[in-house]
């Protein structure tokens, strides 16, 4: 989860994004697939493109492989516009979503299939000698004469990487490239897709619906709805200041209490429930303000939940709380996990760490607890 | 019930087993079998006119297959990225060339050839250098045998390597172009192995509808002969055991040509 690459906002020298999408809009007809885009992708990162499906993200992909063009804005390399350049001169490669691997070509020929546009071909020899060491790099040394109907899901997917990969590309766009493979072989494959990326320094842009698998390959995460992207940050900043209710409820779990705005200033807001409890939160880093009047809701994480007994005092830093029942108890090894049912504000998780047990040791489901947490720990939002 | 199934067979196959039966037969009558032999065939084969006339057929049914699976590949290529109503008028009118009836067929080329040739010949006299002594005058023949069934099989083929183009991953092109090639090179790398198979079959089984095709060849064959033509007018004469051994080799190189085609039809993709 360390973040490689968090620098987003110092640069500003385009030939130091690997890709822009500057407004960009792509229309099917009279579908939007994405509407008003802006993205930069720096170089050498790993960023990924997260979302439902059918938010826009393959048409990105599209866009940035040059299957399609954009119906207006601009899609830039290094600075470069690539608006009208054919998908064969673009420097980029792509993993598709089912691989398409030649079925008339053995392994070997897959792999070489692009260096053997170039003109003029390379040497033989060399070619061997490319394939071996991009094989040995997806540790199946020895495959180049397998026949492509021979080789299980997981093979097929190292076979399509090596033969994007064997190019050199500045970008390899890859889309939901695992979801063909079991759970056990898709955990596999996602740590050695890190390390791949680490060792060659290739750009990787990867398309998932899976929000567990963004959050622990990528350097970078774009969240997209409805044709476009509602936040890009590392995924500790995606965390912990979504920008908005969507973002919160996509990446990673939180509460969500919901209601009227009745007090609002440049910092933090103030909500009122329909039970007439009044929460207060400040705004996410880069978060919309609110105004008295509208929906709003505040998120709380459950790490930022505590609990105690109803004969224990209340923890100091705690400005907040409430009374409620506990429903369910769950360990999580290094945490325990709490459902708590409370009148005022219903249905409540939070998750104690190990070294905070000492409280919590022998509470049980039926318990009645007092529950609450730090004001400045949860985020004011729209209630969208 | 299986018994009235057997009827039906036999009501088929009779005939043309009596055929292969006596292209066997020893003797030179028809009609009284005396004895095993092959000599037939070898008597069929030394005939000059057979000969010349298997030669014409060969080049008229090679030729058509080549032509109508190169026009088959294009059209089904072309079509792919066609929709809509457009495209149901050119499905409507491909499946009613291959519904229209062979003796329709042989009166419409037959008339259009006629008076293409018509206006072909004196435009060609016209402008005939003198030097080259007598302008050549274009009549019926082999390159209007070959126009008549390329234009009567193009059809098929279309639909054969439609079947096949339809059943191709897309996203192969895509792969390919995204691996450098450009359009062209995709073509021949990608697209064309992997409909070959459709490609194949459509001309083989093309060349079996040509080279067996006797009412459209009648119409539009000129002075020359092929075989089948040469069969009928052969047995104005009477059928003889050579011309059953002719009909034998027939249905053995259509059968051969047929099922090799249903085979690379049904391989897997
Ligand atoms: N070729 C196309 N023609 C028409 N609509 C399309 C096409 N490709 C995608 N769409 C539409 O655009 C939207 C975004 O699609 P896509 O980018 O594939 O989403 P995702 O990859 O996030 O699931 C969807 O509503 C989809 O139906
Ligand atoms: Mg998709």
């Amino acid at each position: 989860m360390e973040p490689k690459n968090t620098d987003l906002s110092t640069t500003n020298n385009h030939g130091d994004f690997d890709i822009e999408f500057i407004n960009v809009t792509k229309h099917y007809g009279d579908v939007v697939a994405l509407n008003d885009t802006n993205l930069k992708i720096p170089r050498g990162s790993f960023h990924s493109l997260l979302g439902p499906s059918g938010c826009g993200k393959t048409t990105s992909l599209r866009l940035i492989a040059g299957f399609e063009q954009p119906t207006s804005g601009d899609v830039r390399h290094r600075g470069v516009s690539m608006v009208g350049i054919p998908a064969y001169k673009r420097p980029v490669n792509m993993v598709f979503q089912h691989y398409a691997p030649f079925p008339h070509l053995n392994v070997e020929e897959n792999i070489s299939y692009g260096p053997r546009q170039r003109s003029p071909k390379p040497p033989k020899q060399e070619l061997k000698k490319l394939v071996g060491e991009m094989l040995e790099l997806v540790r199946l040394p020895g495959f180049q004469n397998r026949r492509i109907w021979q080789l299980s899901g997981g093979q097929l997917q190292r076979i399509v990487l090596a033969r994007a990969l064997i190019n050199r590309p500045a970008v390899l766009l890859l889309d939901e490239p695992l979801a063909a493979l079991d759970r056990k072989l898709r955990r596999e494959m996602q740590m050695e897709l890190q390390s791949l990326q680490r060792e060659v320094g290739i750009t990787f842009v990867l398309v998932t619906h899976d929000q567990e698998e963004a959050l622990s390959m990528s350097d970078t995460i774009s969240i997209m709805r409805d044709g476009g992207i509602v936040q890009t940050g590392t995924p500790s900043e995606l965390y912990d200041t979504p920008v908005d209710r969507y973002v919160a409820d996509f990446v990673g779990e939180s509460n969500f209490f919901s209601g009227i705005v009745s007090a609002a200033d440049s910092a933090q807001a103030t909500i009122q429930t329909k039970t007439e409890i009044s929460l207060t939160a400040p705004y996410p880093e880069g978060g919309k303000h609110l105004t008295i009047g509208q929906r709003g809701a505040i998120a709380v994480r459950p790490e930022m939940v505590l609990i105690w007994p109803l004969t224990h005092e209340q923890p100091k830093d705690i400005d907040f709380s409430v009374k409620g029942r506990i429903t369910n108890r769950i360990y999580l090894g290094h945490q325990a996990e709490f459902r708590v049912v409370t009148d005022s504000l219903g249905e409540i998780l939070a998750r104690i760490p190990k070294t905070a047990e000492a409280v919590t040791r022998d509470l049980a489901p039926g318990d009645e607890i007092l529950l609450g947490w730090q004001w400045n720990f949860g985020l004011a939002m729209p209630d969208a | 019930m299986r018994f009235y199934a057997l009827l039906v067979y036999l009501f088929l196959y009779i005939p043309i087993g009596i055929i292969v039966l006596f292209s066997f037969n020893a003797g030179r009558h028809a009609s009284e079998l005396q004895g095993f032999s092959i000599k037939w065939f070898g008597i069929a084969l030394s005939n000059p006119f057979v000969m010349e006339a298997l030669k014409t057929s060969l080049i008229v049914a090679g030729t058509t297959a080549l032509l109508s699976s190169i026009m088959g590949t294009m059209a089904a290529l072309g079509l792919q990225n066609v929709r809509g109503i457009v495209r149901m008028i050119f499905d409507s009118l491909i499946y009613i060339a291959i519904m229209i009836p062979g003796i329709v067929f042989g009166i419409a080329t037959l008339v259009a050839l006629a008076t293409a040739l018509d206006f072909i010949n004196p435009m060609l006299k016209n402008i005939w250098p003198i030097i080259l002594g007598e302008a050549p005058r274009l009549k019926l023949g082999l390159i209007s045998i070959i126009s008549a069934h390329t234009l009567w099989t193009t059809a098929l083929a279309t639909v054969i390597i439609r079947a096949r183009v339809q059943g191709m991953d897309r996203s192969l092109i895509e792969a390919s172009i995204d691996l450098y090639a450009t359009p062209w090179r995709t073509f021949y790398q990608v697209t064309l192995p992997q409909i070959f198979p459709g490609i194949l079959a459509a001309a083989l089984l093309n060349f079996t509808l040509s080279f067996d095709d006797f009412i459209i060849a009648f119409f539009v064959a000129g002075g020359r002969t092929t075989l089948p033509i040469y069969v009928f007018a052969s047995i104005r004469r009477g059928i003889t055991p050579e011309i059953n051994a002719i009909a034998t080799m027939m249905l053995i190189v259509s059968l051969t040509l047929l099922f090799t085609s249903q085979g690379l039809l049904r391989k897997r993709k």
